[in-house]
């Protein structure tokens, strides 16, 4: 921690003196099947080195062929994001020395991005809609992944020396760069949370990337500079990066916001450079000084061609883009009648989508909420896993769920054969009968059971031949007992008032 | 740096030895910025030639739109791709210390 830092200024202080500007850039790594610029493959946890090839690795003699699959991405994010896409366009090189690419360079786009001016409309909590400008979305590649040894905790401090694994190296990277959001106040935080959201959810509704922040497919950086309320000059910015998780893009502006405060009040100057985010305490430290570190030297890459999209292309696949996500929950919303927050909740829980399947696979739309609500996710909990992990489908649900609806399970029954599936026992169908599930709604059987029950308690019997019909109660409970929970209790109920009649 | 401006500092000279991570001696640096003078001097004349209409080229070959399928071919094993590593450890390529900060 650095010795003199400022101390923090208090929040609600901080937004009654000065007025944030937000930027943010995201990068998104693409689920090809492939690299950037070479056949290997992307498998996310492979040993180390063995998802390289003289390309990538930056052999000699090597050369690079662009991945038609990452451009298309490229172009459908654009275009998801209102962006132009630029008819012609060339990849460069950005130079640096630093062992996480072998090559010396990255291969990225400078003055010429894939995708310039669009915006997107970022809805927050309440329902106040923020349009946030895209700058730009470029195509580049990812680095390698380093692995410092001798130092406390794999940090780069007090290393010994590190370790290179290349199979990160190359796969395709999307970054997508906001224009300056000002004017978001109090709610900077918040506007920056709901934007990375957004994003991700719209970029996972393109199926171009799995978006998973926690394994890095999903990243980061949040630029923020303060200026005194009413001034109009653009404070100096900072930029945060390793910001891995929704909740710490929120922690992140907040907390730079507090710091950058601290250090105005007492007089201070704010440096610009790149900070880092700790997880932990939520705060940032200090990390490059950007104008000794940013002369990349870029200039085009010769390995490579120009990129010119034609309009017919573009236009072939914007047809590709699917119904916007929040769009598409609206309908869902109206459709199955939920408030705001059931939506959210569904939503947070990862239900929504599961739901949607279970009902696309036949089922009616309430039950299979309430399985994936309720039963599952209760199992899910028990389990320490996300609903989507159970090992159980859609599909398998809604079959449970037609089971019900037949007759042929009660809801006991049902929630055993779920439970079979769950471990594995095979499919619905498969566990009723290897467990032998099926509600008995055969008279032959169910009478049998009736009468022997009736048999046992006359006192009852009289009961109800008196006319107190509740009472067949405990023939019903009697009737189950003595079945296993598989007579079918309405057709049980029918029967006792019959014989009792 | 502009090569307009005719001579190259000994500072800028030092600058790009910086970058290309070269020890260059103070005696060296003021040979190189001779050197690199009569270079971007050249390098100049070529500007004279080119008039506004003439766009810079970058590629020698008007070609655009080179793809290829979103299909694996095989690589190099790990025991391949450290065979030229001047150390490895672990399955990595092993290199001296970073000296900076993590990208």
């Amino acid at each position: 921690m650095t010795t003199t830092a400022p101390a923090l200024v208090d929040y609600d202080d901080v937004v009654a003196r000065y007025e944030p500007t937000l930027g943010l850039e995201v990068h998104v790594e693409l689920s090809t099947s492939t690299k950037m610029f070479c056949g290997c493959p992307t498998d996310f946890g492979a040993e180390p080195n063995t998802q390289v090839c003289p390309t990538c690795l930056g052999l000699p003699g090597s050369l690079p062929v662009v991945n038609q699959a990452a451009v298309e991405a490229a172009i459908r994010i654009g275009l998801a994001l209102n962006c132009s896409i630029a008819p012609w366009g060339r990849f460069a090189r950005k130079n640096y020395f630093y062992p996480d690419m072998p090559k010396n360079f990255q291969t990225s786009q400078y003055d010429e991005p894939i995708a310039v001016d669009g915006w997107m409309d970022v809805t927050l909590e309440d329902g106040e809609v923020v349009r946030v400008g895209i700058e730009r979305a470029h195509m580049e590649e990812d680095t390698g992944k380093s692995l410092h040894v001798g130092g406390a905790a794999g940090r780069i401090h007090g290393a010994e020396y590190s370790l290179l694994d290349y199979n990160r190296a190359g796969v395709p990277l999307i970054e997508i760069v906001t224009k300056m959001i000002p004017g978001t106040g109090e709610r900077a935080p918040e506007v920056a949370r709901a934007y990375v959201t957004q994003l991700r959810d719209l970029i996972k509704s393109l199926g171009v990337s799995d978006v998973r922040m926690d394994q890095g497919s999903m990243r980061c950086d949040v630029n923020l500079s303060l200026s005194p309320t009413g001034s109009g000059v653009l404070g100096t910015r900072t930029e945060t990066k390793n910001v891995n998780s929704l909740r710490s893009v929120e922690r992140a502006v907040r907390h730079e916001m507090q710091r950058q405060a601290g250090v105005l009040d007492g007089g201070g100057a704010i440096v610009q450079e790149t900070r880092h985010f700790e997880e932990q305490s939520g705060t940032t430290r200090p990390g490059r000084r950007k104008e000794t570190s940013e002369d990349y030297r870029y200039f085009p890459e010769p390995d490579l061609v120009p990129i010119a999209p034609s309009a017919e292309w573009v236009e072939e696949l914007r047809g590709t883009l699917p119904e916007l996500p929040w769009e598409h929950r609206k309908r869902i919303q109206e459709a199955w009648g939920l408030s705001d927050e059931e939506l959210r909740d569904l939503v947070n829980a990862g239900a929504l989508e599961l739901i949607e399947a279970t009902v696309a696979a036949g089922a009616p739309a309430g039950e299979a909420r309430s399985w994936w609500v309720a039963y599952l996710a209760q199992q899910a909990n028990t389990r320490g896993v996300e609903l989507a992990e159970l090992p159980i489908t859609p599909a398998q649900v809604a079959r449970v769920i037609a089971l019900v609806g037949a007759g042929d399970l009660n809801n006991k029954l049902a929630r055993q054969v779920v439970d079979g599936v769950l471990a594995g026992e095979g499919e619905p169908d498969e566990v009723v009968e290897s467990r032998g599930l099926k509600v008995v709604s055969d008279d032959g059987a169910l009478i049998a059971a009736v009468d022997e029950a009736l048999a046992a308690q006359p006192d009852v019997v009289e009961k109800i031949k008196g006319g107190k019909v509740q009472a067949a109660g405990a023939i019903v409970g009697a009737v189950m007992k003595a079945t296993k929970g598989q007579a079918d209790a309405k057709r049980v109920r029918e029967l006792i008032i019959e014989r009792c009649s | 740096m502009s090569p307009d401006s005719g001579a190259i500092s000994r500072d800028e000279v030092a600058h790009l030895a910086r970058l290309a991570r070269l020890a260059v001696t103070d005696a060296e640096l003021d040979v190189f910025a001779g050197q690199l003078d009569v270079i971007l001097g050249a390098v100049a004349r070529v500007g004279e030639v080119a008039a506004d209409d003439i766009p810079p080229t970058s590629h020698a070959v008007p070609l655009q739109n080179v793809f290829r399928p979103d299909v694996r071919r095989p690589g190099l094993s790990q025991e391949q791709a450290l065979a030229g590593a001047p150390a490895a450890e672990e399955g990595r390529f092993r290199v001296p210390r970073i000296l900076g900060e993590e990208q």
